[in-house]
């Protein structure tokens, strides 16, 4: 390996510090971000580890309200929004369409110091005696209640999101734009869609939960009366605002997983997509619809009937976008060549936790029923199947399988197997107790429960557990590839797709020529013997 | 049998069958997609899994009858997941006409009680078996969430505002009462008791107890004046009577106005319910009647979100005609 590419072109932190490559700044937002993840990982394990008796006893209320608020901050502004747009994304989108960089290098520079500045003010929330409001920032607790750091952290988030709408402009304006010749729009892999559709919601979304975010830092600075209704404020417009953003936020959590999911399950089953243009435009339909969604978090907070049946409604309709999904990907395997590589058994895995969270989120859906589980732990059980088992399965997968272009080695595959196994075991074992004790009517954010929910908060922390073990599994044989993994061929999945047409790792410039493309993503299977069902 | 393994609460309101049931449909409907999948995908995955490594696979690319299927038949089931839940919904939204009426103020951390007949209670709610109970919810601090899993009920008690909830209790017994809304640093310690009780003990339970003047505002567990009486006596001390006595002219009428409809100011009508009650004691100018000077002071910071729910009591018990304002006092019955 001694030609030069991304990583070798040039020596010193400042290399990296000043780049301009989408790569490098891919490579310093996979570092930073892994950084906050094991961060709300540790905040998760002691939550876990507190609910293991129903007294509370391993710490204290406040501090216990401070662990979920700051899990649910690091990892929500600072883990599953950002990870794969801005390490995936960054990394591929350019040369998925045959570009040398992004549109606007310097800015995307720029979204990563954004981020840094974000996390470093939340970070210094968290040190300094922490935040306690929940992520939600519910007012007016959030505003006249919480004794905590309140401002720094919604300061955090709030020019954290700045990093998230440059990041989502330079990605719409890379891709109408510096597409090579030939690749027209239904020719673009389904990850560059994905990526689209999530930076629409990025692009129109974000404003409004950083004017919100800055809005309670004001009226609690300077008691403005916007939410506060003793200052003649409303509590429910927070509401309304908060989750105009935070409703759309899941779709950009899942959305881009949704893009490698679709990647993986064409390569390794080495057959082209099933459905190509419903898989496009559904990911389209979901970034429209996710934004019309948001009343489902307010039907008990005195909303007018009629807002919660057409929220309701509405709710419905974006399941459908996503069940369209997983009907196409599950037709893709039909009849293919399909090998159990670690990526694949991400996706696999993928498609079966994103079935019961996306499934269980109907029942949240259905009015009379979301009365009784609003605010337990089947809320708590149903996002993390979607943020987590689906948003975290996705980010894997994806990492395991550009690994080899992105570092230049393999990773080992028979560790990385068990890893996502022990993932998936530890996370069904986490998660799925949770949705029982929901029913049973445990409430969300209790430091202490009555002792009859007592089995069930076992069994999810012995799952915790098995999980964390599962996250630091590749944590640990992947930074060992680093140095002793066997060094990657160009395109070691035999992959369609222009990423996979440069050496690994890519130089600088991604391409030595603009190659020219003359076919849709995915011609893995054999046009000759055309069939159809 | 399912409440025996300890996989459903117990089931203890008219409206807990019918969430269980909704439960079981939604439970039936997922397993059998999710099967669907999980079938297809392990099938698919054994029958073409990889036998060398230049298999050739079919082009298939699409289906459009397939994806239109897929497409209708999950939305014509989530439209009848929707519509099932909208009834239920609207069901849980409509409390009877004969409901019992129960004022419920959250506080960081306990829920205070009123009931109509005078007595009061903190983190436990007293309820007769078989008859409708309707809360009037409202919070003095932050948001709270009052959840009863037994009833299968829940509603936010939002400051600033009321929101309404009822049940029916089926069961006697004693049932978790939760706030499910993050409330601060003893949020997991807000938990009271919903005790289901025969309706004649119910009505010996209502009598008893130290009586504890209502009025002054005490938070204490015990019978006192019912709730329209208190509410009068307030209505007294705060010199309302100055200007809303039968025939005053500085102030309008209130026998027989809750559930009419007012002109205001501005020309545009409202109906005089609880919340516009509460606006106009705590921001008199809000919504000005017509016909009438901005002269009442406020009485925000003056009255407590109970006595301001002491002082709605009374003003439902004025009888429809004018002439019997304060006559009417003390029946303890809403005027509707």
């Amino acid at each position: 390996m001694t030609s030069t590419n991304y990583i070798n072109a040039d020596y010193g932190i400042w290399s990296w510090l000043l780049t301009k490559d989408h790569k490098r700044i891919a490579i310093l937002y996979l570092v930073s971000i892994t950084a906050m993840f094991l961060l709300g990982g540790l905040f998760a394990l002691m939550i876990r580890l507190e609910l293991l008796t129903p007294a509370g006893d391993l710490v204290s209320a406040d501090t216990y309200n401070k662990l979920f608020t700051m899990h649910g901050i690091v990892m929500v502004f600072f883990f599953l929004i950002p990870s794969i747009p801005a390490v995936l994304g960054n990394f591929l989108i350019p040369m998925m369409i045959g570009a040398r960089d992004l549109a606007f290098p310097r800015l995307n520079l720029a979204s990563w110091y954004l981020f840094v500045v974000g996390a470093l003010f939340a970070l210094y929330a968290i040190f300094t005696g922490g935040v306690d409001t929940g992520w939600t920032f519910y007012t007016p607790y959030s505003t006249a209640a919480a004794h905590t750091n309140v401002i720094p952290a919604a300061l955090g988030i709030f020019i954290n999101g700045f990093s998230s709408i440059l990041t989502g402009l330079n990605f719409i304006v890379t891709i109408h734009r510096m597409r090579a010749p030939g690749l027209t729009w239904f020719r673009l892999p389904l990850f560059v869609w994905a990526h689209y559709a999530t930076s629409i919601i990025f692009i129109l979304g974000t404003p409004v939960i950083a004017i919100t975010i800055l809005l309670v830092a004001v009226e609690r600075a300077f008691h403005f009366g916007i939410f506060d209704p003793t200052l003649g404020g409303d509590p429910v417009l927070f509401q309304h605002l908060f989750w105009f953003y935070s409703h759309p936020a899941v779709y950009i959590m899942i959305l881009p997983s949704m893009g490698i999911v679709s990647e993986l399950i064409t390569c390794f089953s080495r057959k082209v997509i099933f459905g190509y243009g419903f898989v496009a435009v559904s990911s389209m339909a979901i970034a429209v619809l996710g934004f019309l969604v948001w009343g489902h978090h307010l039907f008990l907070s005195g909303q007018s009937v009629y807002a919660s049946l057409i929220f309701s409604v509405l709710s419905f309709l974006v399941a459908i976008p996503s069940a369209v999904k997983v009907f196409n990907w599950t037709a893709t395997l039909y009849r293919g060549s399909i090998e159990f590589a670690a990526p694949m058994i991400y996706a696999l895995g993928f498609i079966g936790l994103f079935t019961i969270g996306g499934l269980t989120g109907l029942f949240l859906a259905t009015l009379g029923f979301d009365v009784h589980v609003h605010d337990t732990y089947f809320v708590v059980a149903h996002f993390h199947y979607i943020m987590v088992g689906g948003a975290i399965m996705g980010y894997l997968g994806g990492i395991h399988y550009w690994w080899p272009k992105i570092s230049g080695r393999m990773y080992p595959e028979w560790p990385a197997r068990i890893g996502a196994a022990t993932i998936f075991v530890g996370f069904n074992l986490t998660f799925f107790p949770q949705f029982l004790a929901g029913y049973l009517g445990m409430p969300r954010r209790y430091h202490m429960y009555p002792p009859e929910f007592q089995v069930l908060n076992v069994m999810s922390t012995a799952g915790a557990t098995i999980l964390g073990v599962g996250y630091l599994l590749p944590l640990t044989y992947l930074l060992w590839s680093l140095r002793y993994g066997k060094v990657a061929p160009d395109n070691p999945w035999r992959a369609t797709g222009l990423e996979w047409q440069t050496p690994s790792p890519p130089p600088t410039e991604n391409f030595a020529t603009t190659p020219v493309v003359t076919e849709g993503a995915y011609a893995y299977s054999d046009m000759h013997e055309a069939e159809f069902i | 049998m399912l409440e025996r393994l300890g996989l459903l609460p117990p089931q203890a309101s008219t409206v807990a069958l019918q969430t269980d049931m909704l439960y079981a449909f939604l439970v039936a409907i997922s397993v059998f997609f999710a099967v669907l999948i999980a079938v297809a995908v392990i099938a698919f995955s054994v029958m073409y899994r990889r036998r060398s490594e230049n298999d050739v696979t079919p082009y298939i690319h699409g289906s459009t009858a397939l994806e239109i299927a897929w497409s209708v038949i999950p939305l014509g089931v989530a439209m009848v997941m929707f519509g099932w839940g909208a009834h239920l919904f609207v069901t849980l939204k409509r409390p009877p006409d004969d409901a019992l009426q129960v004022n419920v103020v959250g506080k960081q951390w306990m829920w205070k009680i009123q009931h109509l007949e005078g007595r009061r209670e903190i983190n436990e709610l007293h309820v007769p078996l078989g008859r409708p109970v309707k809360l009037t919810l409202t919070s003095e601090d932050v948001i709270h969430s009052f959840y009863v899993p037994a009833f299968r009920i829940k509603q936010d008690a939002v400051p600033g505002r009321y929101t309404t909830a009822w049940f029916e209790a089926t069961r006697i017994g004693s049932y978790h009462l939760f706030c499910a809304e993050y409330c601060g640093t003893m949020h997991s310690g807000m938990i009271g008791k919903v005790i289901v009780m025969d309706p004649a003990d119910y009505q010996a339970w209502l009598t008893s107890g130290a009586a504890v003047p209502v009025a002054a505002g005490a938070a204490a567990d015990g019978a006192g004046p019912n709730l329209a009486a208190a509410g009068k006596d307030l209505f007294e001390q705060k010199g309302c009577l100055t200007c809303h006595q039968p025939g005053s002219v500085l102030g309008p009428q209130l026998a027989g106005i809750v559930g009419h409809s007012v002109e205001l100011q501005d020309g545009t009508t409202v109906t005089v319910d609880d919340d516009y009650l509460r606006e106009s004691i705590l921001t008199p100018a809000a919504k000005l009647v017509k016909g009438f000077a901005p002269v009442m002071p406020t009485f925000k910071g003056q009255l407590t979100e109970e006595q301001v729910m002491q002082l709605i009591a009374y003003i439902k018990s004025l009888g429809p005609s004018a002439g019997t304002a304060g006559a009417a006092a003390g029946t303890g019955k809403t005027g509707s």
